[in-house]
């Protein structure tokens, strides 16, 4: 099996699908001849033709507006959207269309659309090639919210999406798109993912860290320092914010009776206050310690100092310190 | 205005005229125009009694629905309406009552389960009518999403897309015509100027000298036809569809019309327009020119028409009949068709939202009213 990164799991994985099902076409801003301005198509069009991948106008809206007259057509669209950032003139399209129409049409119509995106910061790209907009799309019924965190999940996951009846929202963590250190073993052709299903990435036994996408290696990282000090780390990888796989959230934070949420995305309203809500609700009786939450700041994303605004293994650290000094 | 003889002049759309309408077609047409007024009417009535919640009514546009609806071609075209477009389902064969269980959002409200106002059709048979959905002009990019499958598969049809004069204000018109120019896709854009976005009218929704003329920018011809002449608008876009069906790329139709009514049944358009004016559009009554138009051909005379709208009084009072007693869908259906499989998460709330009703009974809560 040849060893690729998260980027190149993007690619093998709509490769794979298009081989596998005619259905499959794949389109956004410079997917053509360029192939993607991360790569993500490269070579797609070469191998399957100007029909099926291929580059649209300048237009978000367009892109998933289109990409829904074509699922209800009986395509299996992949709709990219160029940067997370540029998405919001299709969210009406994604919000009111896309997440709707199986519910307002009473099951008559359904879009399995998928629209990939890459998110989050890392990469110096400011205010406008570093947001983390999840929540937004969580906090919608009628969408799947996916945000892999290894080459594996990456391509497993796709394949799932692309598979299932419903419209997902495929956020890829650009920051680690080519990190070599990541890079894994994955399969040739068709397998998947399930989609719902967290992922143990460390088993451990004093604090449970519910994370995902490009936050995975750094509470990882932070683990190994954590058990330097003696102190044991579960590292969830939640894969699926939506639906979110609750018995494996809440079955961690039993065990370990501690919990820390890590998400790149501004700390008001974001993800982890609702991780943070369902343990509360569902586990309280569990807790040792207050839920603790490490995100970004309740600002715009920052370009010069983002590196002081993306939560690190260290802020992860603080948080462990916290928790366990309780 | 372009009526059926300068279409038939138009050299895009000429040579995909329909064949001319055979006396028959033409009574049908006059019946299900006869139909459409008296199903709207009625839905006012059902409003003003508080039977139903709302309604958008249609009077004075049912050329533009009939005329389009009779060259549509279910088997193998797609519609993607705006919510004015009740006769084209009448035309296109939906039973009336269909359209009266929505109204009613009750228990056989198929096309949305009690979860849409009125008005938010949608059908799978006998048509492709794709939901209706309430942010206004987001239907034009899916039909030429689904035009562009139709490329891709290699199927004949064409998508046929409704929309108002407001709607050429939105994104979804602009990135719509985008995409349809630049892929030649099968798709009809049918523009509806009724000169009103409910209180605006059309001179400060654009300052272009048509909406029709908008297309071209695009690559997209445009032509204005006479929304009041049945046979007119039959003929645009039953030359346009052909010109998709075989190839020819989009069109986009202005059919210009007017709006009788209000925008809405919570809508008094006398605070903002002149009543002169609805009396002179009311002059140009596509019923009345049509019946005109039949009597000159001796197919119509005033018993015929009678008899007709007769017919079509009892088959609406017959519908609202059926409907108006059935209980709203299940409670257990708020919480379906959210994804395809429903998670535990709704299992869950379903499981709460039921034991709270055997606690403490149905919701007591006042029925809300629109607007408020």
């Amino acid at each position: 099996m040849p060893k690729l990164t998260i980027i190149a799991a993007v690619n093998n994985a709509i490769a794979t699908a298009m081989r596998n099902d005619p259905r499959v076409v794949v389109f956004g801003e410079d997917v053509g001849k360029k192939g993607g301005v991360f790569g993500a198509t490269d070579k797609i069009q070469a191998e399957f033709g100007e029909a099926r991948c291929f580059d649209t106008p300048l237009s978000e809206d367009g892109i998933v507006g289109t990409a829904i007259g074509m699922a209800l057509n009986g395509l299996r669209p992949i709709a990219e959207i160029q940067f997370q950032d540029f998405i919001y003139p299709a969210f009406d399209q994604i919000v009111s269309e896309l997440a709707k129409m199986r519910y307002r049409s009473g099951g008559q119509y359904a879009c399995p659309v998928v629209v990939r995106t890459p998110y989050g910061g890392g990469i110096r790209g400011g205010l406008y090639h570093s947001q983390s907009a999840e929540a937004y799309f969580t906090h919608t019924p009628g969408l799947v919210t996916v945000i892999p965190s290894t080459p594996y999940d990456t391509k497993g996951l796709l394949l799932s999406a692309l598979q299932g009846e419903d419209p997902v929202i495929f956020f890829e963590p650009k920051r680690i798109y080519r990190d070599p250190a990541l890079a894994e073993e994955v399969p040739e052709g068709m397998y998947t993912v399930p989609i719902g299903k967290a992922r143990l990435a460390r088993e451990g036994s004093h604090i449970s860290v519910f994370c995902y996408g490009a936050m995975v290696p750094v509470c990882l990282q932070a683990a190994e320092q954590a058990e330097a000090k003696g102190i044991s780390l579960e590292v969830l990888d939640l894969r699926t914010l939506c639906p979110l796989d609750e018995a494996a959230v809440l079955a961690s934070v039993r065990k370990t009776g501690r919990a820390i949420v890590v998400h790149e995305a501004p700390k008001f309203c974001g993800y982890g206050a609702e991780i943070s809500a369902l343990i509360a609700e569902e586990a309280v009786d569990s807790l040792e310690a207050p839920i603790v939450r490490v995100a970004g700041f309740d600002t715009p994303f920052p370009n010069a100092l983002e590196n002081y605004y993306m939560p690190d293994a260290r802020r992860v650290m603080d948080a462990v310190d916290r928790v366990m000094s309780f | 205005m372009t009526t059926s003889a300068e279409i038939a002049q138009n050299p895009l759309l000429a040579p995909f005229l329909p064949p001319p309408a055979s006396d028959e077609e033409c009574l049908r047409f006059y019946r299900d125009m006869v139909r459409t007024r008296t199903y709207d009417r009625q839905m006012i009535v059902l409003q003003r009694q508080g039977k139903i919640g709302f309604t958008i009514p249609c009077e004075g546009e049912e050329a533009c629905h009939i005329g389009a609806a009779s060259t549509f071609r279910p088997e193998i075209d797609w519609l993607f309406p705006s919510y004015r477009q009740q006769g084209m389902a009448l035309h296109l064969g939906v039973p009336v009552e269909d359209l009266v269980h929505q109204m009613f959002n009750n228990e056989k409200d198929a096309g949305s389960r009690g979860r849409q106002m009125p008005v938010h059709f949608s059908f799978v048979k006998p048509a492709r009518w794709v939901s209706i959905s309430s942010p206004l002009g987001t239907q034009i990019p899916h039909a030429v999403g689904c035009a562009r499958a139709m490329q891709m598969k290699g199927e004949k049809g064409a998508a046929l897309v409704c929309f108002g004069d407001g709607s050429t204000s939105t994104s979804g018109f602009h990135s719509g015509l985008t995409f349809a120019g630049v892929w030649k896709a099968p798709v009809v854009f049918l523009c509806d100027n009724n000169g009103w976005a409910i209180s605006v009218p059309t001179h400060k929704q654009t300052a272009s000298a048509s909406f029709a003329v908008k297309g071209r920018a695009y690559g997209v011809p445009g032509v204005v036809v006479d929304g009041n002449d049945v046979l007119a608008v039959r003929d645009a876009v039953g030359a346009a569809l052909e010109r998709a069906r075989q190839g020819g790329g989009p069109t986009l139709i202005e059919a210009v019309t007017y709006r009788i009514g209000g925008h809405s049944s919570s809508d008094d358009p006398r605070r903002y327009r002149p009543e002169g004016e609805v009396l002179q559009w009311q002059q140009r009554d596509p019923l009345a020119r049509f019946e005109t138009l039949l009597g000159e051909r001796g197919l119509l005379n005033s018993s015929m028409k009678k008899d007709l709208e007769d017919r079509a009084r009892d088959e609406v009072l017959a519908a609202v009949d059926a409907a108006a007693p059935l209980p709203p869908p299940p409670l257990d259906s708020i919480f379906e068709d959210v994804l395809a499989q429903q998670t535990p998460r709704l299992v869950r709330q379903r499981a709460e939202l039921r034991s709270e009703l055997e606690r403490h009974g149905r919701s007591t809560s006042a029925d809300g009213a629109f607007p408020l």
